[in-house]
């Protein structure tokens, strides 16, 4: 049986008091599969980014990426693991190939053969040409897709990606969309790519997992949850799933 | 997977040593503040103050001294005592920046990372004293010869002990705002009440409970550490004092950043 890239188990986290921003989430990804990770604003996406890279540690459940938990084995989960946060996270002041480097080396990558992944990555990414400048000069599509090359360049099988194409206008997100649906099908790396944008979802190929409140409401193929919600495409799915109504069956459902 | 070998991890502290020296180079405004700083205290706050301050012979000075030669140590603390501060409301930057991340998301341990970059800080202090000194050395103030390499021990243990303070204040200061806070009641009480402008012995004319603060202060000791070894001499007391408390800043550091904890403990953000 494969591993999974990503296995999230029984996961609850509170940031203390009586709100729970996670309850019982629990779904898999498979290696080259595309999910989805869907949900409006505060349905608890970063909550579940925080805890999957280690940064926050959660109340109950557990997280294995490769079979290797995040909690116990903190080094071998995160070698698998490349991020790309909600937040920009480069040195502006610093040019791209700097940034490039100085994230190899955390991953303790020599000097010569990230050079040579830093040309590979840059190269797929159509980044090359800009490497020598700063992050400053570029605009919000390329920086997105230096931080996507960046998070590649230990070569991951997972990829996670925090709504990534907030800020950026339509032609850059369509280009960011089709690079990592490329990088499922041409390198079998697994991605969850959290978004609340319905239209970003390619109805044919990509799973989704629907996280509303903190609790999952569904999960599988796009075809599969239209099945069970009885709605023909995955915007109605997701307005059935995430509606606001205090139906008494999805509140005892969850 | 490459990255967990020894090699792996000489290869992370370079890169987060190397990170750190090109962020200083490339913020001027930042590199000329360090630096005029602790000259204007010595051009014009020393010069004033000479004739005002007689020094009596105090070891390690084996004569009677000019203030500015009796300050200049203080003034290397200074620098450093900035440079941690400054490190660490990088350190908050980067957290609400979010930068901070993708440190903390290498599959080093949290506690070896955090040491890196607490060492990246302390060599950009060393590189502020040694353009400090070369000033100093052209201005004229007699220091031995072998001054900037004795003293470099000291400034490594000093620039770690202000660098883990720094961090223990950016784990605990939850935005950048607060920033301006940690001038008035660290940064300011930690230089005023120290040996770096006067004596211990001047203090103790002043009144005990002064002289009490002021040998409590580890920052006193971290610039009697860097007096004694301008002159190539250890002062024992200074290097346990300063040893125990980089010991007790970087725990706390350590602490302040573990996962139960999260990032500073805050909920995420923006959209969850």
């Amino acid at each position: 049986m494969t591993v999974p890239a990503l296995e999230v188990e029984g996961l609850r986290h509170s940031y203390g008091g009586n709100r729970l921003a996670l309850e019982d989430v629990g779904f898999r990804v498979m290696p080259g599969a595309f999910t989805c990770l869907l949900g409006p604003n505060g349905a608890g996406k970063s909550t579940l980014f925080a805890l999957a890279t280690g940064l926050l540690r959660p109340t109950a459940g557990r997280v294995r990426i490769h079979g290797h938990d995040i909690a116990q084995a903190p080094g071998d989960a995160l070698a698998h693991l490349g991020v790309v946060f909600q937040q920009p996270t480069l040195d502006l002041d610093l040019t791209v190939v700097q940034n490039l480097r100085y994230f190899a080396a955390l991953h303790g990558i020599g000097r010569r053969e990230a050079d040579r992944r830093i040309e590979a990555e840059l190269t797929r990414l159509s980044l090359f040409e800009r490497r020598a400048e700063k992050v400053r000069a570029l605009n919000g599509g390329h920086r997105r897709r230096v931080e996507i090359a960046r998070a590649l360049l230990h070569r991951p099988t997972l990829l996670l990606l925090d709504e990534p194409t907030v800020g950026l206008d339509i032609p850059a997100r369509r280009t960011l969309i089709r690079h990592v649906h490329a990088l499922c099908a041409e390198d079998g790396i697994a991605v969850l790519w959290a978004t609340h944008l319905i239209d970003e979802i390619d109805p044919a190929t990509d799973h989704v997992v629907v996280l509303h409140r903190g609790r999952v409401r569904a999960n599988g193929p796009v075809a599969a949850v239209n099945e069970e919600t009885g709605c023909a495409t995955v915007a109605e799915s997701f307005d059935r799933l995430t509606a606001a109504r205090p139906t008494a069956e999805v509140e005892a459902a969850a | 997977m490459t990255g967990r070998q020894f090699g792996g991890w000489w290869i992370a502290f370079q890169g987060i040593v190397a990170r750190e020296v090109l962020r200083f180079v490339h913020q001027r405004e930042r590199f000329l503040g360090a630096l005029v700083r602790p000259l204007v205290w010595l051009f014009v706050f020393a010069a004033g103050f000479r004739a005002a301050l007689g020094i009596a012979i105090i070891p390690p000075y084996e004569t009677y001294i000019p203030y500015e030669v009796y300050i200049v140590p203080g003034l290397i603390g200074m620098i450093q005592l900035f440079n941690g501060m400054q490190g660490s409301l990088s350190m908050v930057y980067d957290r609400e920046m979010g930068s901070m991340r993708i440190l903390l998301t290498s599959p080093l341990p949290r506690a070896f990372l955090l040491l890196a970059r607490l060492l990246g800080g302390v060599v950009v202090s060393v590189l502020q004293v040694a353009a400090f000194l070369l000033i100093v050395r052209l201005y004229g103030i007699d220091l031995p010869i072998w001054a900037p390499l004795t003293v470099l021990p000291a400034l490594l243990l000093n620039g770690l002990m202000l660098g883990a303070l720094g961090m223990v204040l950016a784990s605990t200061i939850r935005q950048l705002e607060n920033f301006a806070g940690v001038m008035n009641f660290v940064v300011f009480p930690l230089f005023f009440l120290s040996s770096a402008l006067y004596p211990l012995y001047r203090m103790e004319e002043a009144g005990p409970l002064l002289w009490w603060l002021c040998s409590l202060n580890p920052f006193t000791h971290g610039v009697e550490l860097i007096r004694f070894a301008l002159y190539g001499r250890i002062d024992w007391l200074a290097l346990a004092v300063v040893t125990g408390a980089t010991l007790l800043f970087a725990a706390l550091a350590v602490r302040g950043y573990s996962p139960a904890r999260g990032m500073g403990s805050r909920a995420p953000s923006a959209a969850g």
